[in-house]
């Protein structure tokens, strides 16, 4: 068990910056998730966590005390990739063993043929196999130890994976997109087996992922990273309900967040392109704003009652069913080019084409400032303004 | 099977003899049919230009198993194979895993010990005489310089075939050298990264956990090809040596080619090439089942 400490790190190839001033605090025991798109510095990052990759700035402290000039072995990390980097040519009892014949033979007891004179390696052998043994039963891989990496299924080879790191009891798990490679369907399961392990290991993890899904199910906190910056670290629920920026409500959800441009007029209220206002907000007037609704805040109404016109109206364009809710996809056609889904339980008869009414709630919607921060919003007083409006346009 | 499958199968059939007959005739000209010719020669008296020939059954193996001539060539040729493997194949590799290593002056490297390779051998051979000569070599004017006097590195029976022994791995380098860069280049850097967080610090620790085993298929198909083009040693000896100095660098080709081409027992010599050609079956049998086997790891 171990605690990561990241102080302003910072990594640049050449002149390319591909991490500034990183600062992280990983708790003891904790699962934390790195994720962010490709290319945001999420695998560099644990790279240099690892001492796979030297920082150019900053300072690494693990359990308090500095790892900087510490080989990747030393710092008591254990590091799952993504191609789980299997030795090919060793049976899976041997992959597991070799961190620990690593620790504790020496080298002229490691070589060919010259190690069958050890009388030592005879005494400390039967206990690393105990070890092994022990962990591939954790893992369900016994009857596989003598099998070789080509042998088995892609995630036979994810625990085996997993058990070389969890042989050597290191103080943390590091993990880099271990479930890329793996179908969906295999996905899902390794997500509860990992969130299980981790739970009984009570080790620290951290885990690099560009799967928002990934990161929301199995995390303790989430920082997502863009662009080599930590953008926002908090709890899943957190990052959900309170995205610090539009990038970060952009990534995470699934379907996205719908953002719709919005310029502030008098009063703080944020009208559409359309001259439609649809909530007050603090910014100042004449600037820009960007207004985010989460799928599941919007609801279609039912049609036919033309004394409460909808919000919205919209062109239903297509319907995903789920099974258990559907994704409407919707045109609004006073906004060119400008579209939204809703999650709904059902999508009742309606056909695609069909004009429906959308309403929405302004307490749940995200307002972001001209440079994409979270600001807060007014949510009282510009619905009303909109449904006078609405209805003026009615009569 | 119905009418028209049987006679699909039949149009199938013919259109597959159809597809490999051009390389089916080609091998049967250039290859079989020689063959063929030999194992009838090796079993006659003939001489080139002889009228009246006449077959002798398995005497020429007969007398080449008690000509002295032939088991020292055959020996010298073991001897040259043994001592060029080892040298060419550790060497190779050696060189491949530090030119690997090299980042920007890789491509510098590749090319200098690949050039002994492009290069003829016949005429690489004069410049060795030349480097190796007595008086006028700069070989010798070295060890002079340092005072250890000149070694007749060809004309002394005991130095004559270690000599061409060098020149052998010298030429044989640059290819091994590549082949096993390319070995090098397919292991995936994921696997040394597992292993240095594993404990595998150093570089000894990398090479026997990772390179070393992961060459293997790379390893023993270097070890056949090195092993046949050294069983094959001829030029050097026709142009530095001529199997001197006292036969002390006789080797099986160059016996051959004095047998069939000098003296013009060509029955004899066609017995000859049959034991080398047995050789080099050897060699490629070997390649072929353990190559087969020991790819999947």
């Amino acid at each position: 068990m171990a605690r990561v400490e990241l102080e302003s790190i910072g990594k640049s190839f050449g002149d390319t910056a591909v991490l500034s001033g990183i600062n992280l605090d990983v708790e003891d025991g904790e699962f934390l998730t790195l994720v962010g798109p490709s290319g945001c510095g999420k695998s560099t990052l644990i790279r240099i966590i690892a001492g796979l990759e030297p920082q150019t700035s900053g300072r690494i402290r693990i359990d308090g005390a500095p790892v900087d000039d510490l080989r990747p072995h030393e710092r008591r990390v254990a590091m799952v990739f993504q191609s789980y980097a299997l030795y090919p040519h060793l049976s899976v009892f041997a992959n597991m063993a070799l961190p620990l014949t690593m620790q504790r033979l020496s080298l002229w007891e490691r070589l060919p043929l010259l190690r069958l004179l050890s009388a030592r390696r005879r005494r400390v052998m039967p206990g690393i196999a105990q070890e092994v043994r022990s962990v591939a039963a954790q893992l369900q891989i016994e009857p596989l130890l003598l099998r070789r990496p080509a042998q088995l299924s892609g995630g036979q080879r994810q625990r085996v994976a997993l058990g070389r790191a969890m042989v050597r009891h290191p103080g943390v798990f590091l993990m880099d997109e271990p479930l890329s490679n793996l179908d969906a369907k295999l996905r899902v399961h390794m997500r509860s087996e990992l969130t299980e392990l981790h739970q009984r290991l009570k080790s620290t993890f951290v885990y690099v992922t560009h799967d928002q899904v990934e990161a929301m199910t199995m995390s303790d906190r989430v920082a997502m990273m863009d662009a080599g910056r930590i953008l926002q670290l908090g709890t899943p629920a957190e990052l959900y309900a309170r995205p610090a920026n539009v990038t970060v409500a952009q990534f995470i959800g699934s379907p996205a967040i719908n953002l719709l441009p919005a310029r502030i007029e008098d009063g703080g209220i944020a009208v559409l392109a359309d001259g439609s206002p649809i909530l007050r907000t603090l910014l100042p007037p004449g600037s820009t704003a960007t207004i985010g609704l989460r799928p599941e805040t919007l609801r279609l109404l039912p049609p036919g009652d033309p004394t409460r016109p909808a919000p919205f109206q919209a062109r239903l364009r297509r319907v995903e069913n789920l099974g258990a809710e559907c994704m409407l996809h919707v045109d609004l056609p006073t906004l060119p080019g400008q579209g939204l889904v809703i999650r709904a339980a059902s999508a009742g008869d309606l056909t695609p084409g069909t004009m429906v009414g959308v309403a929405y709630d302004p307490a749940a919607a995200h307002v972001f400032d001209a440079s994409g921060n979270r600001v807060a919003a007014v949510a009282t007083a510009a619905p009303a303004a909109r449904l006078a409006q609405a209805e003026g346009r009615v009569s | 099977m119905t009418g028209p499958g049987l006679r699909q199968a039949r149009i199938e059939r013919h259109t597959g003899l159809a597809f490999i007959s051009p390389a089916m005739l080609l091998f049967l000209l250039t290859s079989l049919a020689p063959l063929a010719v030999l194992l009838g020669l090796s079993v006659t008296d003939y001489e080139l230009g002889a009228i009246d020939t006449k077959g002798v059954g398995m005497a020429n193996f007969a007398k080449a198993f008690t000509d002295p001539v032939f088991r020292r060539s055959l020996g010298n040729t073991l001897l040259y194979v043994l001592i060029v493997v080892p040298g060419a194949v550790g060497l190779g590799l050696l060189i491949a895993v530090l030119v690997h290593g090299r980042r920007r002056s890789r491509g510098f490297y590749e090319v200098i010990y690949f050039l002994p390779v492009t290069s003829t051998l016949i005429a690489m051979a004069t410049v060795w005489q030349f480097l190796l000569h007595p008086r006028l070599g700069p070989v010798n004017a070295f060890l002079r310089s340092l005072g250890l006097g000149e070694v007749a590195f060809l004309s002394e029976p005991a130095h004559a075939l270690p000599t061409l022994a060098v020149i052998g791995i010298w030429q044989l380098l640059g290819f091994n050298m590549v082949l096993f860069l390319a070995g090098l280049s397919a292991i995936p850097k994921d696997l040394y990264e597992a292993a240095e967080v594993d404990g595998c610090t150093s570089a000894v620790d990398r090479f026997l956990t990772i390179t070393w085993p992961l060459l293997t298929p790379t390893t023993m198909f270097v070890l056949v090809t090195t092993s046949i083009t050294a069983f094959k040693i001829f030029d050097t000896v026709a142009v530095m040596t001529r199997g001197g100095p006292m036969g002390s660098s006789e080797v099986l080709l160059y016996n051959v080619y004095l047998e069939g081409f000098q003296y013009f027992h060509m029955g004899y010599a066609a017995a000859l090439t049959v034991v080398f050609l047995a050789f080099i079956l050897v060699f490629s049998a070997v390649q072929s089942l353990v190559l087969e086997r020991r790819t999947h790891y």
